[in-house]
């Protein structure tokens, strides 16, 4: 198990990677979406009467 | 009407506290902090002396862009001078002309002194000189490109280092690489490079510079 | 893509092709980084090659965006289409994410294989330069006031930054070769066999593909944007 964290010595550079990427990746998915539903909504409420 | 639009903004630029004085005293600041920062090593200083003095000069020449443009639009001399007969691209051109005559060059003429605190030798000075001369045409160029874009901007002043000092990169690299090879005692290509750079920044930024003033006016 | 000029047009084209983009890079994605994970440490790298499917997909991708970004720029400046403007500033802060993915990344690569976090070589200082060039064309675009003014200066800036940045890759490298002792020698780089050219080509097109997702819904944002703000300072229509 440890063996996996350790990824042949490289673990300090490896799992920092994968969770730059996964928290870039994700976080501007998310905010992405956000933005878009807020649009979306304050669009409607001005679009109703 | 050309040499009396490149005179009016020399005249401009070299009244007291002008763009031209604020520019020579940023490069002579410039260079005289880096030796308090670092040392006073002239060994050391002689090292660093070609890119130190070539990256003041294109902040010192950059300092006055940002009222390229933006002096004359405030105050409605602008649209005067939109509605003569010269097109917005020879404006540009003359204004980039205006600006190195009083910015790039003084600071190129400066430049020997500065050299000489910095421990160079004579014929590196000679090549830091040349360098300038050569590329501070391509920093009032593509500066005035960017004094275009910002010009409807209020604090444009902020904005236009980010703007163009990425694009300036070549030229700050061709320079002092210029003067680095120098100093080694190698030939390199680095003026001929420089002078392609600038030959075309010039050449060509006027049309750009021209196309965004235009579009601010109209807007 | 003339069809796409109508923005009602793009908003119904979108919803119906975007379900299947998502999937599309739900599966690409999640395949390529499973596989990625899953490769076998190579013989010469070791575990490190996975950091090449994280680092080059981002790199390629924030290079790939600025190229789609100049040329709806010039779009938006020769053919006014009208929705290029909008398209080229949806696209540049993801472009800029990507750049920042690519030089941590890069980082996180480089100290393994070759030593250092960083070095100033040719690649990887006109990647640098590419950030600034990013960040400056998103500036420009919430400096200046005027929306049609904005999109026209951005549109030139991004342009003038297409022209430039082969000039500076050009001068960067040139620099470096004068400097060669200096420099860390990085001849090539991995040869790549088969089983991590799928994890490789498929994050690759994962991170395009999410691209494309991402660009696409930003631009349905802003027209939304737009459209609330002219019911805004249209009044009571």
């Amino acid at each position: 198990m440890s063996q996996f964290f350790a990824m042949g010595g490289y673990g300090a550079f490896i799992w920092p990677a994968y969770g730059v990427s996964a928290l870039l990746l994700g976080a501007t998915v998310a905010v992405t979406v956000r933005a878009y539903r807020k649009a979306r909504a304050q669009l409607a409420v001005l679009e109703k009467p | 009407m050309i040499g009396a639009l490149l005179l009016r903004d020399m005249r401009l630029a070299t009244r007291a506290g002008g763009s031209a004085a604020l520019a020579l005293a940023f490069f002579a600041a410039v260079a005289t902090l880096v030796p308090l920062g670092v040392g006073a090593d002239l060994r050391l200083l002689m090292r660093i002396a070609s890119g130190v003095l070539w990256v003041a000069a294109v902040l010192a020449a950059l300092l006055s862009l940002d009222r390229l443009f933006q002096a004359d639009f405030e105050d409605g001399s602008l649209d005067v001078i939109a509605l003569a007969p010269l097109s917005l691209e020879t404006v540009a051109a003359t204004k980039i002309a205006a600006h190195w005559l009083t910015t790039g060059l003084p600071l190129t003429l400066l430049s020997p002194l500065l050299g000489v605190m910095f421990g160079l030798p004579p014929r590196a000075i000679a090549v830091l000189t040349l360098s300038l001369a050569i590329g501070t045409p391509a920093v009032s160029a593509l500066g005035a490109i960017g004094a275009g874009l910002t010009m409807s901007i209020r604090r444009g002043g902020l904005i236009l280092p980010l703007l163009v000092l990425p694009l300036l990169a070549p030229a700050v690299i061709f320079g002092a690489g210029a003067v680095q090879a120098a100093l080694d005692g190698l030939s390199s290509g680095a003026l001929l490079f420089l002078a392609a750079f600038a030959v075309a920044t010039t050449l060509l930024s006027p049309f750009a510079a021209g196309a965004a003033v235009r579009l601010n006016l109209a807007g | 893509m003339f069809a796409f000029a109508n923005p009602k047009r793009f908003m119904d084209a979108s919803s119906a092709f975007l379900p299947w983009l998502v999937v599309a890079t739900v599966l690409t994605l999640g395949a390529g980084v499973v596989l990625g994970f899953l490769a076998p440490p190579d013989y010469q790298q070791g575990d490190t090659v996975k950091l090449m499917f994280l680092h080059v997909p981002a790199a390629w991708s924030a290079m790939m965006v600025y190229g789609l970004l100049a040329l709806t720029s010039l779009f938006s400046l020769v053919w006014r289409h009208p929705l290029s403007d909008v398209a080229a500033k949806a696209a540049a802060p993801l472009g800029a994410m990507f750049t920042v993915l690519g030089l941590i990344t890069g980082a996180l690569w480089g100290r393994p294989m070759w030593g250092a976090y960083w070095v100033w070589d040719a690649r990887l200082t006109s990647f640098l330069l590419l950030l600034f060039i990013y960040l400056g064309y998103i500036a420009l675009w919430s400096a200046v006031e005027d929306e049609v003014r904005a999109a026209r200066a951005a549109a030139i800036l991004a342009l003038l930054g297409a022209v430039n940045l082969p000039v500076i890759e050009f001068s960067v490298d040139w620099w470096n070769t004068l400097h060669q002792g200096e420099s860390i020698a990085r001849a090539g780089g991995p040869r790549i066999s088969a089983v991590f050219l799928w994890p490789l080509a498929l994050s690759a097109l994962g991170y395009t593909l999410l691209f494309f997702t991402l660009w696409t819904v930003r631009i349905r944002t802003e027209i939304l944007e737009r459209r609330a703000r002219s019911i805004l300072l249209g009044g009571a229509a």
